[in-house]
């Protein structure tokens, strides 16, 4: 298993086990869902606007957990310009497998890319995040 | 790994050697293919019967007044009867070659559904269906006005009797849709004690033998079917042929499902008629390659024999059923007295996704999700789950190499 290592790296076990961003946030201005309807995972992230917080409530493995954790961390305080080309950024390295400096501990999840069953997994945050930028919080 | 298991007449080595596939290795490990509820591995003599066909006597069915064409068109028909033989149907004609289970039961929920059923009357389902015994229902009843009712399951993962009781009691269900073996819980179903119940108040009965016609001898007049559907790549067949048998009678009454060459009686641009049944249903040119690889499959499985199959699946089942058990912070799902080669379970320290992925990369295919079987997976009180699933070529030590590895999965999560 010491291949399955470079997946399931220390920073990911410790943030599906502890995530730091856990739980809807108090007060916040929209909220989006991830939905991968092939194995149930769920993902419903809660953004505040003012100072871009993200809560997330996720149901699912131990790759979707930790990279809506290392997600909300990343995007904090962030415009929503910049999370867009954050968030291309992201799926080019989990789907290259190549680390990008520019973005940080996300690289932990470099390791997806062997894995292309598991790349959705690591994106789902991502679509619920970008669900939630879209949502006027009219609706 | 051990292949140390020999029941009556079962020689797992040289079955083993039967499937060219499981030689190969997977990240420089043995393959532990333990997924054969998704897709069976195929045997060599159905391959070899597929590239025969093509490379000495393929043509279109049905059509050609030549040689090739005539061969294979007795091939082809000939398989007809091998599944007659297979299920015990009266008759050939009772025996439609479709794409598969899921196309099977649409062809049924279709054209019996729209021409047979009327608004109003009932349909039941159970709670462990699969996904294709229940979305073409739930788009019969959105389309035609049917009510759709859901029996429900026990804890054990076995009909609940007062539950179809009540389904049935205001007298309109006119069809239960019901799997012969739960795909993600391994419980049979009572096939002959739900028909039997369903003819008493008035119902068709439809059974999705997708799983047990894998496990089992089925034999469609002792359960006293109406419909039984089967797809042939979980038989050790390919992909792309599957099977709807069906009682003579209602078939004769069902208009076409789809229209097209070959069901038709005779054409002109005022209309058409109807071949009779089988061919009513079979509409363009059949996948011809695959319907005779189906042939082979069940050549195949008829030469092991259900007894030794059935009894050697017993043996797999109560061995993982046990070694499972011992594993702590592992739940497995269902515990029906009448259970087979399937195994759904989840661990407390990992999800699902997690398990299967950490599996493969010792070589050990499980399959881990909702199963398609999304409604069962919230009648649980689950998201998902990992399962295992074992087929003729399944060794006891392929189960212990997979409580092996489910061991270092909780090691890595604990």
């Amino acid at each position: 298993m010491s291949d399955s290592a470079e997946l399931y790296q220390a920073l990911i076990m410790a943030r599906s086990r502890q995530p730091r961003f856990a739980g809807p946030l108090a007060t916040f201005d929209s909220q989006g869902t991830g939905d991968n309807p092939m194995c149930g995972d769920r993902v419903q992230v809660y953004l505040r606007r003012a100072d871009t917080g993200v809560g997330h409530v996720s149901r699912g493995c131990a790759i979707m957990s930790a990279s809506a954790d290392l997600m909300a961390e990343a995007v904090a305080g962030k415009s929503a310009a910049e999370i867009a080309v954050l968030s291309t950024a992201f799926e080019a390295m989990v789907t290259s497998g190549a680390q990008d400096p520019a973005l940080g501990d996300l690289n932990a999840l470099a390791g997806v890319s062997g894995y292309r069953s598991r790349i959705r997994c690591a994106t789902l945050p991502w679509s619920a995040l970008a669900d939630a930028l879209a949502d006027d919080g009219e609706g | 790994m051990s292949l140390a298991l020999q029941t009556d007449g079962f020689d797992i080595a040289s079955i083993r050697a039967d499937f060219p596939i499981l030689a190969q290795k997977i990240y420089g490990k043995d393959l532990v293919f333990l997924d054969s509820a998704a897709s069976a591995q195929k045997p060599r003599a159905v391959i070899e019967a597929m590239t025969h066909v093509m490379q000495a006597q393929y043509a279109n069915v049905h059509r050609g007044l030549y040689f090739l064409s005539e061969r294979t068109s007795d091939a082809y028909e000939g398989v007809r009867d091998k599944v007659a033989a297979f299920l015990h149907a009266a008759s050939r004609e009772e025996i439609v070659f479709t794409r598969n289970a899921t196309e099977s039961i649409n062809l049924v929920a279709h054209s019996f559904g729209r021409a047979l059923l009327r608004p109003g009357d009932a349909i039941v389902v159970s709670e462990m269906e699969h996904h294709a015994n229940l979305v073409p229902w739930q788009m019969l009843r959105d389309a035609h006005g049917v009510e759709l009712r859901v029996a429900k399951i026990t804890d054990a993962g076995e009909i609940d009797w007062d539950s179809l009781a009540a389904c049935f009691a205001d007298g309109r269900v006119k069809l239960l849709a019901v799997t012969h073996m739960s795909n993600v819980l391994g419980s049979y179903t009572p096939a002959s004690r739900l028909a039997a119940f369903a003819h008493q108040h008035g119902a068709r009965i439809l059974l999705d033998g997708s799983q047990a016609v894998v496990h089992r001898r089925v034999d469609v007049q002792a359960i006293d079917a109406d419909f039984y559907v089967f797809s042939g790549h979980k038989l050790y067949g390919p992909t792309g042929i599957g099977v709807l048998y069906a009682k003579r009678d209602i078939l004769e009454a069902m208009p076409p499902f789809m229209g097209g060459g070959d069901m038709i009686g005779s054409v002109s641009f005022a209309r058409s008629t109807w071949a009779k049944p089988p061919h009513r249903f079979e509409a363009g040119t059949p996948a011809i390659i695959e319907t005779i690889g189906l042939g082979a499959a069940i050549d195949y499985i008829e030469a092991i024999g259900f007894p030794a199959i059935s009894a050697h699946e017993q043996i797999l089942t109560d061995h993982a059923l046990k070694i499972l058990s011992e594993i702590d912070g592992l739940r497995l799902l269902g515990a029906a007295q009448d259970r087979g080669g399937v195994v759904s379970f989840t661990l407390d320290q990992a999800h699902a996704h997690d398990i299967a992925t950490l599996l493969d990369r010792q070589g050990i295919a499980v399959r881990a999700g909702m199963h398609c079987a999304e409604p069962l997976m919230g009648r649980l009180g689950v998201t998902s789950t990992a399962r295992a699933s074992f087929g003729v070529y399944t060794t006891l030590g392929e189960i212990d190499a997979l409580a092996v590895g489910l061991r270092r999965v909780q090691q890595m999560f604990s």
